[in-house]
């Protein structure tokens, strides 16, 4: 187990330091020159090129990479292109403080609506209760953020005057409920699948047959043997949604206005800002990881019969 | 000759018995149908053009004139939905075409010689799974997009389909294939391996069967069926692909009409009473076109899946 995770933990530096390439050389030879951004376009090239140099863009790909390698290693992500003199790691802790918790709102709502729907329609199976959130479920998967938006929007903000259309005043404000009403929307929709299919499978095992047999409460059998066992494959969406928490998303964070890390990556790369860009993939990929791993930890926990070699 | 024909018949009726079971599928496909007839007959069935402006009448509420009203240049609002399915019907099939494509040939590869080539095609997978998607979509079409750009100039025939926005159609396919391949190379190393084992395959390589005749004639055929549900699924997925690209900026750009342009084009319109035709009408026909590739790919697991 241990020789297991060491394995998996051993693979992410390589990870990293292949992703962070390929983000560097698309940033590098990609279009745009973070130096024209920052001077203008009609800036003199003389104190471009000054300006180059002293960020050390004049120098060969390799070498850059190397340095930036070199420093991060050491807790330096560099300072961004856009404002002057911000170290890029202050500057994406305050937005991923707001990027968390705002996406903690939406998965845990998701969670909170998902599950409870998704065992109501597996106990009344192919009843009208069960049609009901079947198709809510696939119109929930099948609407892209970009389309229910606007519609929420229009309803809630624009004709009835019910909620604010978005902005961030942390987690306790009004202003939250819009995005997170259509952001969970998603996640509850596929909380609702997963819960309803593995119930569904659970409630034909014989250990549940065994529970029924010999008399115990329905309610116990539920709760105790089907849902239990019926939550487990949920653990891999979960925990891949946890790794997705810091991801943010650029969208979504638009739309509704949130200073989130989805909404700085967006302005950095307009910007050409690739200190930031370089540090919020790297993130991610940690993130990714971490979650991946998170989740097949959990796996040998609760399901004693996997082993890892 | 003439008894595989029939047989073949027999497997089509019973494919499409299983398949029209399943309501919903058929109504997707319906829908589905529709999409390419629309994109396809496009100019025929729209009434103007869609980079026709008419700055008397911008803004209109439907009328008779322009049954779903004009947007603010002026251009009539039908007309570019319309136009927006040609770009749609584009870029769909030709994104997952190549995605799907190198994502079987990795797969494969992958699946059947294991090993090195296993290691390599399925580590570079795993990196692009921890990259944030939408942004590497986001790097590599910028990238590309002046490099397509000064290519497709070498082609002075090329020049109506250039400016018809011919060079971000293909930057679009270009960055939703390379972001889209290694989800297919999983599920398809997945299935060899697990085919790999079977007796079948194992008696065909103990008569001395060559790589490629195994697996074209004894894993290909049965890793097929949940290859094509993922297909299916993927057709609308790079439809809501298109449409956040083309409100990152990057893709398809005005006059351009795609059905995700045509969102971003007219958000600033959610407040207006002309929200319900300029700004919903797309986003729900993109809603729509997921769910109908989406009930497309349930029905065709349904169908086939062996053991029903």
């Amino acid at each position: 187990m241990i020789t297991y995770v060491v394995r998996r933990l051993l693979w992410l530096p390589f990870l990293l330091l292949i992703i962070g390439l390929i983000t560097f050389a698309l940033g590098l030879y990609g279009p745009g020159d973070p130096v024209l951004v920052m001077l203008g376009q009609h800036a003199n090239p003389e104190a471009a090129d000054r300006v180059r140099h002293e960020l050390g863009l004049d120098r060969p790909f390799l070498v850059q990479y190397a340095d930036y390698v070199w420093k991060a290693i050491h807790g330096d992500l560099g300072e961004s292109l856009k404002y002057r003199g911000q170290p890029v790691g202050r500057l994406m802790a305050s937005r991923l403080a707001v990027t968390v918790q705002f996406n903690a709102v939406v998965i845990a709502v998701g969670l909170a609506v998902g599950i409870p729907l998704g065992i109501l329609a597996a106990l009344n199976r192919n009843n009208l209760m069960d049609y009901l959130i079947v198709s809510l479920t696939v119109a929930g998967i099948s609407l892209p953020v970009l389309a229910l938006a606007p519609i929420a929007m229009w309803f809630l903000a624009a004709r009835f005057h019910l909620l604010p259309s978005g902005g961030w005043d942390g987690i306790f404000s009004r202003r939250i409920i819009m995005p997170t009403l259509v952001l969970s929307i998603g996640p509850a929709a596929v909380f609702v699948r997963q819960t309803r299919a593995n119930m569904l499978e659970v409630l034909d095992q014989d250990y549940v047959r065994t529970a029924r047999a010999k008399g115990l409460r329905e309610h116990t059998v539920i709760v105790a043997h089907a849902l239990r066992n019926a939550l487990i494959p949920l653990l891999t969406i979960f925990g891949l949604m946890l790794g997705g928490l810091v991801g943010g998303g650029t969208i979504t964070e638009s739309i509704f206005g949130i200073p989130g890390i989805g909404r700085l990556v967006w302005d950095a790369f307009t910007a050409r800002d690739y200190p930031v860009i370089m540090a919020y993939t790297l993130l991610v990929a940690v993130a990714y990881t971490m979650a991946n791993l998170f989740v097949d930890v959990c796996y040998r926990f609760v399901d004693p019969r996997i082993h890892y070699g | 000759m003439a008894e595989e024909k029939v047989e073949q018949r027999r497997r089509w009726r019973e494919f499409w018995r299983r398949f029209s079971r399943n309501k919903l599928a058929v109504v997707g496909l319906v829908l589905v149908f529709v999409m390419f007839f629309t994109g396809i007959f496009a100019p025929w069935l729209a009434p103007y053009s869609y980079t026709d402006q008419n700055l008397d009448a911008v803004e209109q509420m439907p009328s008779l004139a322009h049954p779903l009203g004009t947007d603010e240049l002026g251009r009539d609002q039908l007309s570019r939905i319309l136009w927006g399915a040609r770009t749609a019907v584009i870029i769909a099939p030709t994104a997952t075409f190549f995605g799907v494509s190198l994502g079987l040939l990795l797969g494969l590869l992958a699946g059947y010689y294991r090993g090195w080539v296993e290691t390599v095609i399925m580590r570079f997978a795993d990196i692009l799974f921890a990259f944030p998607g939408i942004l590497l979509a986001i790097l590599i079409a910028a990238t590309v997009q002046g490099r397509i750009e000064a290519w497709l100039k070498g082609f002075e025939a090329l020049e109506g389909f250039v400016k018809a926005g011919f060079a971000q159609v293909l930057v679009v396919i270009v960055a939703l294939s390379a972001v889209g391949w290694p989800g297919m190379a999983r599920l398809v190393r997945g299935q060899v391996l697990s085919l790999r084992e079977e007796q079948f395959v194992e008696a065909a390589w103990a008569i001395g069967a060559r790589p490629w005749r195994v697996i074209r004639h004894h894993i290909l055929p049965n890793a097929m069926a949940p290859i094509v549900v993922s297909v299916s699924m993927s057709m609308g997925g790079a439809i809501v692909a298109e449409a956040g690209l083309s409100f990152m900026g990057i893709g398809i750009r005005p006059p351009t009409p795609s059905w995700g342009a045509l969102i971003i084009d007219n958000y600033s319109f959610w407040r207006s009473p002309a929200a319900p035709v300029l700004l919903w009408l797309p986003a729900l026909i993109v809603g729509a076109m997921v769910a109908a590739f989406n009930f497309v790919g349930d029905g065709l697991n349904e169908a086939l899946s062996p053991g029903w």
